[in-house]
């Protein structure tokens, strides 16, 4: 049963998510194509076969836990406690689907896709106002650009070694960039100072307890205050909407 | 050494772990629809989750080696004036890496 939703004639709008993903996302995923060979290169050096590269990024991928996982299978540590790290680390995933544009996703298939490849990036560059725009093709796109290039990445690590752009140090940086223009965006579209510094509070509060647990933490920290932030503000229209009423 | 099925086994537990996190909350969407808490947290959360991408991203930085984050800190600066100045992501991106890489490889 065919979407019948949906316009007959897709191309141009397919053509222009194509077009809008690559000059919103290209410059990050040109950076995940080294930062995807360090995780190829991390396999090999581990003595483990190069296929395990393609295999944890392409399925598992989820950036960090993908390096912590190359030294647990080379450990051949028990599959529970690797269950274990990757709910740990990924965590912080939990809270992204609150603010990520799925219902602009079309059809249930390209929604699961949208949910399996929801990493880091994916969430920074299309949730908020950034997002409020993109199509479902864009959405869709940026995301399978995105794990081209990091699975891409992880080949090429994998099978030229350390040889090639290991050399070149900094190359992390690219992500250091891309966080600090998306915090511009996002500050210049909600100038909200109390936002601001709850979640820096958060961020810092979580490396002073536990820097290793950085993401989970913070990010918990945040939605507890957001959570009391709303809290209050509810209460504050009630009570303002009884004064009205009784005074 | 390379024990197939484990490393399988490994992979896909992993993967399923990673999927259900990020399927969780789109679960949770369906039954708090039309709540005023949700409204709330999509308009509130991507600034302050984008923050701690940030901060995360630069607590990573290595500020006790021979640099001593210097190429880090400056390409931060570049890019994050140069977005300021033009609002053009690919320029900034491009003008702070370019930094950060010939600071930290012909410099440092």
């Amino acid at each position: 049963m065919p979407d019948t939703s949906q316009p007959i004639v897709s191309t141009p709008a397919a053509h222009s998510g194509f077009r809008d993903a690559v000059s919103e996302a290209g410059m990050v995923c040109l950076g995940f194509v080294p930062l995807g060979m360090g995780l190829g290169v991390l396999v090999t050096s581990h003595g483990l076969p190069w296929w395990l590269a393609p295999l944890l990024s392409g399925v598992v991928f989820a950036g960090s836990v993908e390096f912590i996982l190359v030294g647990l299978l080379a450990a051949s540590t028990p599959v529970l406690s690797i269950a274990a790290t990757a709910f740990l680390v990924n965590s912080r995933h939990l809270f992204y689907g609150f603010s990520f544009p799925l219902e602009r996703v079309n059809g249930p298939l390209a929604k699961t896709y949208s949910i399996y490849s929801l990493c880091d990036e994916a969430f920074a560059l299309l949730s908020g106002h950034r997002g409020g725009k993109a199509s479902s093709s864009q959405i869709l796109w940026t995301q399978a650009l995105l794990q081209i290039s990091w699975v891409s990445g992880s080949v090429l690590g994998a099978l030229l070694g350390s040889g090639f752009l290991g050399q070149v140090k900094g190359l992390g940086f690219l992500m250091v960039a891309l966080f600090t223009i998306l915090t511009i965006d996002a500050i210049r579209a909600r100038p909200e100072l109390s936002l601001v510094l709850c979640a820096a509070g958060a961020a810092v509060v979580a490396l002073l307890i536990a820097p290793a647990q950085m993401l989970p933490i913070a990010l918990g920290l945040f939605v507890v205050l957001l959570l009391a932030r709303h809290w209050l503000e509810a209460r504050r229209r009630r009570a303002a909407h009884g004064e009205a009423h009784h005074g | 050494m390379a024990d197939v099925p484990y490393l399988l086994l490994g992979v896909g537990a992993a993967a399923a772990v990673t999927f259900a996190l990020r399927a969780i909350p789109f679960a949770l969407k369906g039954a708090l629809k039309d709540s005023a808490l949700l409204a709330d947290l999509r308009s509130w959360m991507p600034l302050g989750a984008i923050l701690i991408l940030l901060v995360y991203a630069v607590s990573g930085v290595d500020f006790g080696g021979s640099s001593h984050g210097i190429p880090e800190v400056s390409g931060i600066v570049v890019t994050a004036g140069v977005h300021w100045w033009r609002r053009n992501a690919v320029l900034s991106m491009l003008a702070g890496t370019a930094v950060c890489l010939v600071l930290a490889n012909l410099v440092f």
